[in-house]
């Protein structure tokens, strides 16, 4: 046993005793264990394998900065991966699983990849699984690498709450500089908000015993009272993950395991940073072995958790409060030498268990190793919100110089450990007064040394790298530190560099001949610690990020057994009745075409143009000419992006000279109002021109068929509907409501689309159908509405057409040539590009007798040299149930020079014919249109 | 998350608005001959200046575009204008 419990030092409530499980063994703890300071209480060393090697590791850090204990849970029938065993409170009946390990950390068969380590350098994978192909390897690597597993189960009620909050001063970090800051700036009337990320304050003050009787935790527990006498508020458990632009800074409170984080969203007018410092590795053979431990880590696990982490302990440290906590240790019973760290190179001899320690040609026994190459100010905050870091010779590390004057740093994230001079900083910050001189600290440098790199000397333990992979790196010419960290992952995952950058930095500096500061940082990204992707989420989501848009006769489609389905953020009638898709929409499409088909096309955007400029500016905006569209007609477009690309079609009507209705797609009526406007404010007055969404105030009812005529004439909304030709426009009334008809056609069948407002839409629907009912029409959904449309060749862009797709290639290339005004995109259609004889073009494909449909998105292929090539894909494929057969439409390179032709159909492995047609297979010569 | 003060609803956050382009570029006059050049230099290519950079945003909420001067590096809002000329 190397780790065990003593006296009655910690944080600790020593009444409740704690029962978990860790690899299938039982273990006991205490209330406010962590895993990790329970588990090394009961002697257990290995917590894990590292992520590239396998190599057994323990833990190096107390809190955030360990790099190495990362777990897998289940408790409550939930399961949490990648938990780091040191910031997970201990909960009575959890079960614990080390990572990349199998089946125990104890004894991981794969421990073997650790023998065959000098064939895997960094850039090993990169180098090796290049040929034949990287997907040939990766699910094997991916079984192997890689930490915790996610399970699939999904936990309810898991919502983050995000709240906006305000504070004046905000205080992170609620150690010593942290609490003395926030007590002075409560005192000084300041709305104060204290944070610190353990469930305890306090922060480093119990490491150090003061003289008072009372202990630490009377002077945390009297600060505590004092903020909050002067209406300061504390949190704890609370991190801040980041600083984002314009002074925003968010934090997050962990509230256990189970239960979703609350995340804070701050605009502090002062931020103090008081976040402490971290100790650095020292770089040295095979100094990852289980029971090298930060010194920090030795006297923390004493101080809150009452862990003496070994019975033998050598110390290999520069810094010079070591005797302290040297001290600290040998009273609570452990023997401990302190060590020259700077004799090279040391070497932790042992595998599973820690045997010793060789210094300078002499060995220690030991079972554990404290080391520090001194501290590392945690300036991730202050890097966040744009401060500077300058290098300091004496602290051997990056400390803050100037940045935002909103944001201080005090305290040991300033490199000020000595207390009286971190409580003036800290005073000096609450009250906004200028910042004392840093007070003067040195250590001797202990860096890792390049020119001698035996051993395997790790300088991340998390991703597996080691000094011989920073050497590797630099004579692979990888020059810049950003290199460096993508080559050989230094600084990644979790530990984000927290323990690995200085020494990573100074390796480089060393290989190049630089100084550290020429080589300098990586940048510092949040989130400072991992949090739950929840945290980013909370109640954003769903229809609480994009709100269902409902129809007015919902009720009436729900009445008449409709499935409703959500198209293009409208929840829409898709077919009625039953359950069975494929015959719904096969009989309602024959009722579509045998009698009428009556559906709610209310969801189709109407956007009015309105002004003395709007035939100007319908006319730049359209591709097809509208400069001489008359009142009462109606007329099909497209509308163009400035590249030249279909962005929407759709009909406009020509209500007078100052006013015209614009229908476009249902799901693209919020982005062609943008466009509009955008074009509106841009090269038009926007006095002179008005645009209006009106999708929301009509209901429209589309009746199209045969026997839509005498449908339409039985609402009695027009006087007459003699000499109504197709793409006309007539107003008229509704019983009392002013009403629409405009005859234009997604079906190819002779149509009305009848719009009046919202107030009376049940009741134009419900005459609709009764209208309807003796002719043997009825409603039909928007399934069916895409085979009718599919039969006639007609397109819905964004399924027939892609990101390359120009009118001209779906065969309406006449305003490309003829038109002379300015419209948008017009330039863009005379491209080289826009030219090319092979552009993927719009047509029909038709398949052999009694084959079946088309998969959509099957490849039209030629061979070419022996290998084969697409020429396009399918767009949309149905049964059609008119024609009794199959149809198919496709983008195929130079298809409309290709009528007749057979082509090749590449799926899935499975080779077909097809042959190419015109886009329309139904009523090619458009009869029924003005049946 | 950055805030930016539409000219005509004040403060907001970023996340109401879009940004538009580069202000100062124009639309070829493209009834006359344009060159490959000239458009795909419309089309494009920005400055992207690091540093005080003069832009067009759209608040999406009121759709009124604006001119908005900030610094690309400091992200600091140096000041909103609106493009309208005065109806007053």
């Amino acid at each position: 046993m190397t780790g065990h419990r003593i006296g009655t030092r910690g944080l600790l409530d020593r009444s409740k005793t704690l029962s978990f499980r860790f690899d299938g063994k039982t273990y006991q703890g205490f209330q406010g264990d962590t895993v990790a300071s329970a588990l090394l209480a009961s002697g257990v060393r290995i917590f894990g394998r590292s992520f590239k090697y396998h190599r057994p590791r323990g833990v190096w850090g107390a809190w955030f900065d360990d790099p190495n204990a990362i777990v897998d849970i289940k408790h409550g029938g939930v399961h949490y991966p990648n938990c780091q065993a040191t910031m997970t409170q201990l909960v009575d009946g959890m079960e614990v699983r080390s990572v990349n390990a199998w089946p125990t950390a104890q004894k991981d068969l794969k421990g073997i990849l650790d023998l065959a380590q000098r064939f895997m350098p960094a850039g090993f994978y990169y180098k090796m699984f290049m040929w034949p192909d990287w997907h040939l390897f990766e699910p094997m690597i991916r079984k192997m690498a890689g930490i915790g597993t996610l399970s699939a189960d999904v936990q309810d009620d898991f919502e983050a709450a995000i709240l906006h909050e305000h504070c004046e001063t905000l205080v992170i970090g609620g150690g010593p500089a942290g609490l003395t800051a926030a007590r002075a700036a409560a005192k000084a009337g300041k709305s104060v908000l204290l944070i610190d990320d353990h469930p305890d304050f306090g922060g480093s003050s119990y490491r150090y015993p003061n003289d008072a009787a009372e202990g630490p935790s009377y002077w945390v527990a009297e600060q505590l009272s004092a903020i909050e006498d002067a209406g300061g508020r504390v949190l704890s458990s609370t991190t801040a993950i980041g600083v984002y632009d314009h002074q925003a800074v968010s934090i997050v409170t962990d509230r256990g395991l189970g239960t979703a984080p609350v995340v804070r969203k701050l605009r502090p007018d002062n931020v103090i940073v008081a976040t402490g410092a971290v100790d650095r590795p020292v770089t040295f053979s095979n100094n990852d072995r289980p029971g090298v431990m930060s010194l920090d880590a030795g006297a923390e696990f004493l101080a809150r958790f009452g862990v003496l982490v070994g019975q033998q302990i050598a110390i290999l440290s520069n810094r010079p409060d070591a005797h302290d906590v040297a001290a600290q240790l040998e009273n609570a019973g452990a023997k401990v030498d302190l060590l020259d760290p700077k004799s090279d190179p040391a070497k932790a001899i042992g595998y599973r268990n820690l045997k010793g320690v060789r210094v300078a040609g002499h060995t220690y026994p030991c079972d554990t190793i404290l080391a520090s190459a001194g501290l590392t100010p945690l300036v991730h905050l202050w890097r966040h919100a744009g401060g500077k870091l300058d290098w300091d010779e004496g602290r051997q590390t990056f400390v803050p110089s100037t940045g935002p004057d909103w944001m201080r740093v005090i305290g040991g994230a300033n490199g000020t450990y000595e207390r009286s001079a971190v409580e003036e900083e800290a005073r000096s910050a609450a009250l906004n007064t200028s910042r004392p001189e840093r007070h003067v600290y040195s250590i001797s440098p202990l860096l890792p040394n390049t020119k001698n790199t035996e051993g395997r000397q790790w300088i991340d333990f998390q991703h597996d790298v080691t000094l011989k992979d920073v050497a590797l790196a630099h004579r692979e010419n990888m020059v810049s530190v950003e290199h460096l960290k993508r080559y050989t992952t230094l600084g990644m995952a979790g530990d984000q560099g927290k323990t690995s950058n200085i020494a990573g930095l100074a390796a480089m500096a060393d290989l190049k001949g630089q100084r550290i500061p020429e080589v300098g940082t990586t940048t510092f990204r949040p989130p400072f610690v991992p949090v739950p992707l929840e945290a980013y989420r909370g109640a954003s989501r769903d229809t609480q990020v994009a709100p269902l848009k409902r129809l007015t006769l919902e009720p009436e489609h729900r009445a008449l057994g409709a499935a409703l389905g959500e198209y293009g953020g409208w929840l829409r009638p898709a077919w009625y009745g039953g359950d069975d898709e494929q015959s719904a929409v096969a009989s309602e499409c024959k009722i579509a075409r045998d009698a009428a088909a009556i559906m709610d096309g209310s969801a189709l955007g109407t956007i009015e143009v309105i002004g003395p400029d709007a035939r100007a500016f319908v006319n730049f905006v359209y591709y097809n000419t509208m400069s001489n569209l008359k009142p009462g007609r109606i007329r099909y477009g497209f509308m163009l992006t400035e590249s030249g690309l279909v962005f929407d079609d759709g009909v406009i009507a020509c209500v007078d000279e100052t006013r015209f209705i614009i229908s476009c797609s249902s799901s693209h009526a919020d982005a062609v109002m943008a466009h509009l406007e955008n074009w509106r404010q841009d090269s038009f007055d926007p006095d002179r021109v008005h645009i209006h969404d009106t999708t929301q105030n009509w209901s429209t009812v589309t009746i199209a068929g045969p026997k839509a005529r005498a449908i339409v004439d039985a609402l009695g909304v027009l006087d007459t509907l003699d000499d109504f030709a197709h793409m006309t426009l007539r107003f008229g009334a509704f019983e009392d409501v002013p009403a629409r008809v405009a005859r234009v056609s997604f079906t190819g069948d002779s149509s009305f689309e009848v719009s009046v407002p919202n107030s009376a839409a049940v009741r134009l629907w419900q005459r609709a159908i009764a209208a309807g009912k003796p002719h043997g029409a009825g409603p039909v959904g928007a399934e069916a509405l895409v085979v009718l449309r599919a039969e006639k060749g007609y397109i819905i862009v964004g399924k027939d057409t892609e990101g390359e797709t120009m009118p001209h290639d779906l065969g309406f290339g006449a305003p490309r040539l003829r038109k002379s005004a300015a419209f948008v995109g017009d330039r863009s259609l005379h491209t080289e590009n826009a030219n090319r004889e092979d552009r993927k073009q719009f047509v029909g494909l038709s398949v052999e007798d009694g084959e079946p449909k088309l998969p959509i998105g099957a490849h039209i292929v030629t061979v070419q040299n022996g290998e084969r090539r697409s020429l396009g894909y399918v767009t949309s494929s149905h049964d059609s149930p008119t024609l009794e057969r199959p149809i198919a439409l496709a983008l195929v390179s130079g298809g409309l020079g290709a009528m007749g032709q057979p082509v090749e159909i590449y799926h899935m492995g499975k080779t077909r014919r097809a042959t190419i047609t015109p886009s329309c297979a139904f009523d090619t010569e458009g009869a029924r249109i003005d049946a | 998350m950055q805030r930016f003060s539409c000219p005509f609803c004040g403060l907001r956050d970023e996340r109401e608005f879009h940004f538009a382009g580069e202000a100062g570029k124009t639309r070829p006059d493209t009834t006359q001959d344009v060159s490959d050049k000239e458009w795909a230099n419309y089309l494009f290519f920005c400055k992207n200046t690091k540093g005080p950079t003069r832009e067009i945003w759209v608040h999406t909420t009121c759709q009124e575009y604006f001119i908005m001067e900030r610094d690309s590096v400091t992200m600091e809002v140096l000041g909103t204008t609106a493009m309208r000329k005065d109806t007053a």
